[in-house]
């Protein structure tokens, strides 16, 4: 070719393979979420979480001198796609680790994958034992259901004074059934009396039926482990019906949709969670400034603090292990002991769960208020 | 040997030259090929329902679910048995996951014919309806049997799904749908399709070919199911709802109600369109239901379909 | 005995609105022999329209709410005609599963594309009209439950007048019994069957901003459950049979919440479905239909 062409095409030449000699230095990890679909209001905030931690690792030199490029997929809060989509990143895109995810259902999805690939992932709110149980690659940083059932259980006898509960919980999430299992023993045995247990369905709207049955059971207060979306809905029938006794729940109630539907139904109601923003502690401030300057003023919930976490607690066990090397990162993930994050210190236990404390929030005139810490 | 009988065994061999070499193809492609392969078989044997007999179905994904969480339970509960403490070898394995597809498909097909024989006395929106609802019926149950799993869902299911399987029943799924079509139940599917009351009134049972072609839907539909779960691992009852009738629906109306070829095809399309389309993942659906309605206006007899439209009954 | 009055209240209120939606599904039958499987989700429109004028009216006054209510119902009325015209009309002689399937194409399409442009997550609806506690001894009534009950009896007493009492109503009944023959007397067809579709969907956005009001968390997805279950309504009462279509949401509703409000809760969905299936096998006509004779 002419001469006149050759010298800018080697210019082309020497550029591409400078970007690629770029992105080949950065550090892929993966991550997949429910950004669209039903369960959207929760993948997106943690996927902004996980994104400031990301930005902030990055802009202070990223990790081991190299920057972290993230790649995330959507799996459409859809049962199915989260193995297509973990397929992908890991085989297609090359990642050392995997983030994700907050569901619990979607989180047993993905595990066996990648725990046969030996990508080690790490879950920032999926709270079902079982997540963990799959393999030794998989880890959380969030505390699991066991713990926070018993938490709620105490709650319930020794802050409410309620000695019959009745339980209104979903059939149709892995989450409610899960939750609501692990408060019946710790509560029965502390010597609480569960005098009636009602199901309903995922995106039900009427409760009604199972309201007037637990009206008549006469309780002390009414445990609905399920999602904002029913749990407000419950509390504003419950008060249409002339319950006054209070609700409380898990973190599933934790969207500021439970404020705007319930309105003033929720007030007097409590639920247990991971973190508060209104944690006086200088990283939790820190954090919250840092996310509303980033995300156009939005504070940040539990699942946008443990997403952040989770990327930070994993971006921690590459350096210390020193490379990207599965084996190690996992080893080093294990090796964790008094990470300090905006949700409290990370430990890793023998089961690769974090033993974390747990916060109980009160709503009191229509805000999220911090009541307590509970340390497990 | 019948020609059929050699088409079909030189496909069996076909897909096991193509599992030898699997594992030198990237596993997110072999993860898009066995989807395929697994929408294919339930896409030829919902066709052989609405397609060839005419029988508009909206629950295929039920079957689909009985065949997944029975074929699971074989596996999880039945195979420590009988593989034994060291998991067994990979002809013990292999049985093992056969003989659970087989439970699997029975099943389906066993619900086929309770479903079927009540339901299918009804016509056109009815039918649908009904199937609709045994769709969500099956679907509810299981969401409340605890011992399957209840809303945690069913894992971890042991991954014995590959290439070889999956494509030995699309296989086999395509020779007796084919073969079946192009018997004298072909002829009776067909006189059922076209004008039940003219069918009725030669002589023939024409409940009796809306019973088989639905029962071997079903069992087709069941197999796929077990694949599917031995393949993602895990399974959850929503995964089985009205949508994912639809989504084979879809499939069978994109390809030509009736034309096995091209609702091949189509499942193919319909499985590799989404991997492609991840970057608008958002607007799939809205996608596919613009695709519904346009394909109903302009060529009902569907995208990949060369011969006559679906002929007219009698009004 | 309470908790009994309680729960019939309950099932009421709830067989109302299953009744609203179900007016509509047998009306578009019983002039047009078939299913409108959109109609569902022109009741989630409704409800979304009722949700953004809801935002325009100042709060709590009465006005405001026949405002909200009426828009939705105009709003919807014009959108059921159009999908009538667009989609439905050119089909008119194909056979009918090929409408059915546009049915189905139509409907996913306004639930999927709800979910694009409204997002997913559910939204709440304004208290357009303040909600009161009554209580009556020990049963509690809520003032939207009531709203809900007499709302969907006086829209049923108007569309009673309207197919009984009119001139339109007498040409949908002759269209709806024999279309050639209503063609050959001078009923214009098209227009007919454009009305019907405005007024069923009108009927089905009035439904989707009652049912808001009582219940006001809205999402896209919110006309599928309904739908199906004022479907079943429907085909009880006797599909074509506006009264059918009343006790059918009143049998339907009352079961319903007998069952959620049991131990078999879990199953409070699966109900519905039973019930679909049995009426359709032991008496298809519904209880109040006519057992239809077909001409070969």
């Amino acid at each position: 070719m002419s001469a006149l062409f050759r010298f800018p095409l080697l210019l082309l030449l020497l550029g591409f393979a400078c970007l690629e000699l770029h992105s080949q230095t950065a550090i892929k990890i993966g991550e997949f979420a429910s950004l669209t679909g039903k369960e959207a209001a929760f993948g997106q905030s943690s996927h902004k979480g996980t994104v400031l931690a990301i930005e902030t690792i990055n802009a202070a030199g990223g990790v081991l001198g190299r920057p972290i490029e993230l790649l995330t997929e959507d799996n459409q809060s859809k049962p199915g796609e989260s193995t297509t989509a973990v397929r992908k990143l890991i085989s297609r895109d090359r990642i050392v680790a995997l983030l994700g995810e907050v569901a619990s259902s979607r989180s047993l999805e993905a595990a066996p994958i990648a725990q046969g690939a030996h990508i080690p992932m790490v879950s920032p709110s999926s709270t079902n034992p079982k997540v963990t149980q799959i393999g030794p690659y998989i880890f959380r940083v969030c505390f699991i259901d066991p713990f926070q059932g018993a938490v709620l259980a105490k709650f319930a006898l020794d802050t409410l004074h309620a000695r019959r509960v009745g339980v209104l919980s979903s059939v149709s999430s892995a989450y409610s059934v899960g939750l609501a299992k692990y408060f019946r023993a710790p509560y029965s045995a502390a010597g609480g009396t569960i005098a009636i247990e009602q199901k309903y369905s995922e995106g039900d709207k009427d409760f009604k039926a199972q309201l007037t049955a637990i009206r008549a059971a006469d309780v002390d207060a009414i445990f609905v482990p399920g999602y904002y979306t029913e749990a407000a809905l419950i509390a504003k029938q419950a008060r249409e019906l002339g319950l006054t006794v209070p609700l409380f729940g898990g973190d599933g109630w934790e969207a500021p949709e439970l404020l705007e539907i319930g309105g003033t139904a929720v007030d007097g109601c409590y639920y247990s969670t991971h973190y508060s923003p209104e944690n006086p502690a200088p990283v939790v401030q820190r954090f919250v400034k840092a996310f509303q300057a980033r995300w156009g003023g939005e504070t940040p919930d539990a699942m946008a603090a443990l997403g952040y976490d989770s990327a930070l607690v994993l971006a921690d066990a590459i350096k210390r292990a020193g490379s990207t090397d599965g084996a190690r990162i996992r080893d080093a993930l294990a090796a964790t002991q008094e990470f300090a994050g905006v949700t409290g210190t990370t430990r890793m236990d023998a089961d690769r769960n974090a033993t974390k404390a747990a916060v109980i929030v009160e709503i009191k005139d229509g805000r999220f208020r911090f009541l307590k810490a509970v340390a497990p | 040997m019948p020609r059929a009988h050699q088409i079909l065994c030189v496909a069996l061999a076909a897909c096991f030259g193509v599992w030898w070499f699997s594992d030198r193809i990237d596993p997110y492609l072999l993860d898009v090929i066995t989807s395929i392969g697994i929408n294919i078989i339930l896409a030829v044997s919902l066709n052989l329902v609405n397609g060839y007999t005419g029988q508009f179905s909206l629950g295929h994904a039920g079957f689909m679910a009985i065949g997944a969480y029975l074929s699971g339970a074989c596996t999880i509960f039945l195979g420590p048995q009988w593989l034994g403490p060291d998991g067994g070898n990979p002809w013990s394995q292999g049985m093992l996951f056969l003989g659970a597809l087989l439970v699997g498909g029975l099943s389906a097909s066993v619900a086929g014919l309770l479903i079927g024989i009540p339901s299918l006395r009804l016509k056109g929106d009815y039918l649908a309806l009904v199937t609709l609802g045994f769709g969500e019926i099956i679907r509810v149950i299981f969401q409340n049997t605890e011992a399957l799993g209840g809303a945690l869902g069913l894992s971890p299911i042991p991954a014995y799904t590959n290439i070889l399987w999956t494509y030995g029943f699309v296989t086999l799924t395509v020779f007796v749908v084919v073969t079946l079509t192009r018997s004298t139940y072909g002829r009776g599917f067909l006189a059922t399709r076209d004008d039940e009351i003219a069918a009725e009134a030669v002589g023939l049972d024409t409940t009796r070919y809306k019973i088989v072609a639905f029962v071997v839907g079903a069992f087709f539909a069941g197999i796929a199911g077990g694949l599917y779960g031995h393949y993602k691992q895990s399974i959850y009852p929503t995964g089985f709802d009205f949508t994912k009738s639809i989504e084979i629906v879809v499939m069978v109306i994109l390809g030509g109600m009736g034309n096995t070829l091209g609702v091949i095809l189509a499942a193919i399309l319909l499985t590799a369109l989404p991997e492609v389309l991840r970057p608008v993942a958002e607007y799939r659906m809205v996608l596919y239901s613009f695709l519904l309605i346009v394909l109903m206006l302009a060529r009902p007899q569907g995208l990949f379909n060369f011969r006559r439209p679906g002929a007219k009954p009698a009004s | 005995m309470i908790e009994f009055l309680q729960q019939l209240l309950n099932g009421l209120s709830l067989g109302a609105i299953y009744a609203l939606i179900a007016l509509g599904y047998t009306m578009v039958y019983g002039v047009l022999r078939f299913i409108n499987f959109a109609h569902s989700d022109v009741f989630m429109v409704g409800a979304f329209v009722g949700y953004y004028l809801g935002r325009l009216v100042p709060e709590g006054t009465v006005w405001g709410a026949l405002v909200v209510l009426a828009g939705s119902m105009a709003a919807c009325a014009v959108l059921g005609m159009t999908i009538e015209r667009l989609a439905y009309r050119p089909l008119r002689g194909s056979p009918t599963l090929n409408v059915l399937i546009t049915a189905i194409g139509v409907s996913l399409l306004l639930e999927y594309s709800g979910q694009v442009f409204f997002g997913a997550a559910p939204r709440n609806f304004p208290p357009v009209i303040p909600s009161a506690r009554i209580s009556l001894g020990g049963l509690v009534l809520s003032s939207n439950q009531l709203i809900v009950i007499f709302g969907t009896c006086g829209l049923m007493w108007a569309l009673r007048l309207v197919v009984l009492r009119t001139r339109i109503g007498m040409a949908m009944r002759a269209v709806s019994l024999n279309p050639q023959a209503a063609r050959l007397v001078g009923v214009n067809n098209d227009v007919i069957i454009s009305f019907t579709f405005g007024l069923g969907s009108a009927l089905a956005g009035a439904g989707g901003v009652l049912y808001a009001i009582n219940y006001p968390s809205i999402d896209p997805l919110m006309g599928v459950m309904p739908g199906l279950k004022a479907f079943v309504c429907a085909v009880l009462g006797g599909i074509g049979n506006i009264p059918g279509a009343a006790l059918g949401g009143l049998i339907l509703g009352t079961t319903e919440t007998f069952v959620g409000g049991s131990s078999w809760s879990t199953y409070k969905d699966a109900i519905a479905f039973a019930v679909l299936i049995v009426i359709l096998l032991v008496r298809p006509g519904g209880l109040l239909g006519r057992p239809s004779i077909e001409k070969v």
